[in-house]
């Protein structure tokens, strides 16, 4: 295994320092480190945080391979920095079961670039009828932990509160796609004056905000943890506060694009800005930075959802939602949040990784950057700016929503467990 | 003109008003001749594309192309390749590749002559798209109101029914508040959208307080299968509340009309007594649906008149 001494750079943003990394651990931190053996990788003027943790990520692998694989999702995840990505159940089959579940699992391995840790479905095939076996799928190969029916709302409140109770034997969480269905049929855009004007069904705040109102409420009752998905208002925001103000366990993620793009993005009809939940507006934008930034959000997660040409380049309301996410989700925070003056550095490495690790029950991610520690690292440019082109994403899909834009934030390197998966930019394989 | 006429905000009031404008001068050439035909638009191909049944725009469409003279070519999503699956993108590609001149596009999505404005070099005209925006219907009831009252500016128009889901009172909207008219949305709060209030209206769930006042009462279609998804309790409630029946007619002021983009709910939306009566605009829509049609397609693909 090749030793790297990592020169000049700043954990967390602090002072520099090089780092040495052999055997898949930090070995030393220090000044001026001489290890005449090791592979150097110059570091100066770039951050080093832990490696990213993503809570919400759609590998699409198996049954929409077209898309996305378990390989190409891990090399975009790679290049934006992570060392462990969350792959979502709503694949064809679905995650619902062992069998699913460790094949996912065996893909993430073969492929190698960063942990691959399967997500299991709350309910059988996404349905909302009768929980899975979450006991099988959590003493499997995939040691899974993390449970969510993600693009459906586990919207039946029996379910969902079997769902919390049933998930605390084997210390699991519910990660919740707060969305009543009721108030969403045929819903295209965030419900508001654009889509008033648009002539596209509205989704309203509303819809998100009262499933969140009655799990913290569930949660706190029967003491289980719950996780909310991809969070997209400010009254969502405020009902975590309250939440969590009462000791309820709850924890929460907010996507890149909700802290950076509004539903002034769905002039034009152009389905790339399609999303669920949707775009919103300013207002929310600012709530969710806020709540990112004083810890009522915990995280950052992609919700990186790659679609096919096709799913995508049609009438608005035809199109398939969601966006890339992986390979600019750092960028996003960089602009969103540290440029800004809402988060340091310590901070974007508690609220990537530390906490989603935390929240996932990954022991060996989100770790300090010290002696003994695991090497799962990056290594930031935050100076260098880009303008984004799809057509050199890793991933196997285009609909990025930050084509054309220019973003700041390049990882030089990823590190998963010492062996480099990302140098000079670029992935090692 | 802007190469597309994709919504009423594609039109500023010159824009507006050149429209109906060279829509009179068109009435006027061909009234009284036998030949109802102009020469403008030979050699040049106007296609229909349409992805919902409407034979009354399509067939309002199709004449004004060919009084023009212009190639015109039906295209339904119906019985074509686009119910074996071809995407709206290859379709547009294909009728580009045919050498089309402009295309009209009637769609059940909102924003699909956006999409297709992006794909294909000639122009898109939207004859309707989901609950979006039907331009050339504001324009001809624009011409309508115009025709019938003199003047545009400051006139007073309620605009009553399911607003929520109506293209033709946002096209309305939009371009009765560019030509000056003060506009009041009439319907029960279940039919307005959430953002109503962002638009440039008087809001009213008062369809009797409105009446008095208004110069223009223009009733929308409302149909069925909103019932059924408590939009309001039921149609006999409906009628009752927001319907355009004889007493009602009767408080208006002398000189007003009453306007329905068709096809009506006689004794739902509209009495029969109403969409009969001398106040009725009802046909003459039809009509001139069919001059400011020519005009559009004249202005967007022939150039400003000589």
């Amino acid at each position: 295994m090749t030793t790297y001494l990592i020169k000049g750079a700043r954990p967390l943003g602090g002072d520099a320092a090089d780092i040495l990394v052999k055997d898949g651990r930090i070995a030393s931190i220090g000044d001026s480190l001489t290890v005449p053996s090791a592979e150097m990788v110059d570091a100066a003027g770039l951050i080093a945080l832990p490696g990213l943790v993503d809570l919400h990520t759609h590998l699409r692998e198996p049954g929409r391979e077209d898309a996305e694989t378990v390989e190409t999702g891990s090399r975009a995840a790679a290049l934006g920095g992570f060392t462990a990505v969350h792959a979502m159940a709503n694949t064809d089959p679905v995650a619902d079961t062992a069998g699913v579940v460790e094949q996912v699992w065996r893909l993430g391995e073969q492929a190698g670039l960063v942990d691959v840790v399967p997500v299991g479905a709350v309910t059988v095939g996404l349905k909302g009828e009768r929980l899975a076996e979450l006991g099988a799928m959590a003493d499997s190969a995939a040691r899974v932990r993390v449970f969510s029916d993600d693009g459906h709302c586990v919207a039946d409140p029996a379910l969902m509160r079997r769902a919390l109770e049933y998930v605390k034997a084997f210390d699991g969480v519910v990660a919740q796609h707060a969305e009543e269905p009721r108030l969403t049929v045929g819903a295209q855009m965030h419900e508001g004056d654009r889509s008033a004007r648009l002539g596209l069904t509205g989704w309203p705040a509303a819809a998100e905000e009262a499933i969140i109102a009655r799990d913290v409420l569930l949660a706190g009752h029967v003491g289980a943890r719950l996780h909310v998905c991809h969070v997209s208002t400010a009254g969502s925001v405020e009902l975590l506060r309250w939440a969590k103000s009462r000791g309820v366990q709850v924890t929460a993620e907010v996507t890149p694009h909700h802290l950076l793009l509004t539903d002034a993005c769905a002039e034009g009809y152009d389905p790339v800005f399609k999303v669920n939940p949707p775009l919103r507006t300013d207002e929310d934008v600012a709530a969710l930075r806020a709540g990112l930034a004083d810890g009522t959000i915990d995280a950052v997660a992609t919700d990186h959802a790659p679609h096919a040409v096709e799913d995508k380049e049609s009438e608005w309301a035809q199109a398939r939602p969601g966006m890339l996410g992986l390979e600019q989700a750092l960028s996003v925070v960089v602009e969103t949040m540290v440029e800004t003056g809402l988060l340091d550095w310590p901070g974007v490495a508690d609220r990537m990784s530390v906490r989603p690790a935390a929240i996932g029950r990954l022991s060996g991610h989100g770790r300090p950057i010290a002696p003994g520690e695991p090497a799962n690292l990056l290594l930031l440019d935050p100076s260098s700016r880009a303008v984004v082109d799809p057509a050199a994403l890793a991933s196997r899909s285009r609909n990025s929503p930050y084509a054309g834009r220019e973003l700041p934030g390049r990882v030089v390197a990823t590190f998963l467990r010492g062996v480099p998966t990302v140098l000079d930019g670029k992935a090692v394989r | 003109m802007k190469r597309h006429l994709l919504e009423a905000a594609d039109l500023d009031r010159a824009d507006a008003t050149l429209v109906l404008d060279t829509a009179a001068q068109i009435d006027q050439a061909l009234a009284g001749r036998e030949v109802k035909k102009l020469p403008t638009l030979r050699g040049r191909t106007v296609v229909n594309l349409f992805y919902e049944d409407s034979t009354r725009t399509r067939i309002s469409f199709e004449l004004a192309a060919k009084r023009l003279s212009a190639d015109v070519i039906n295209f339904s999503a119906k019985g074509s390749s686009v119910s074996k699956g071809e995407s709206l993108k290859d379709t547009a590609l294909t009728l580009e590749a045919m050498g089309s001149d402009a295309i009209v596009v009637r769609h059940s999505a909102s924003g699909a002559p956006h999409r297709l404005a992006h794909w294909v070099r000639g122009s898109v005209v939207n004859a309707g798209d989901g609950t979006h925006e039907h331009p050339t219907q504001a324009l001809l009831d624009a011409y309508t109101i115009r025709q019938r009252l003199g003047r545009l500016e400051g006139v007073r128009v309620a605009i009553v029914g399911d607003v929520l889901h109506s293209r033709v009172a946002r096209s309305n909207v939009g371009l009765l508040h560019t030509l000056g008219a003060e506009v009041t949305v009439v319907a029960p709060p279940t039919l307005l959208p959430v953002g109503v209030g962002s638009w440039p209206v008087e809001v009213s769930y008062d369809l009797d307080a409105v009446l008095p006042k208004a110069d223009v009462v223009m009733m929308l279609r409302v149909q069925a299968e909103r019932m059924n998804a408590s939009f309001f309790p039921s149609a006999r409630e409906y009628s009752r509340r927001y319907g355009l029946d004889a007493d009602r007619m009767a408080v208006l002021g002398d000189e007003a009309i009453v306007m329905h983009p068709g096809p009506m709910n006689r004794g739902m939306e509209i009495a029969a007594e109403v969409a009969d009566s001398v106040r009725s605009t009802i046909v003459e829509q039809v009509g001139n649906g069919v001059s400011v049609r020519m005009a559009v397609l004249y202005l967007l693909l022939g150039g400003a008149p000589s």
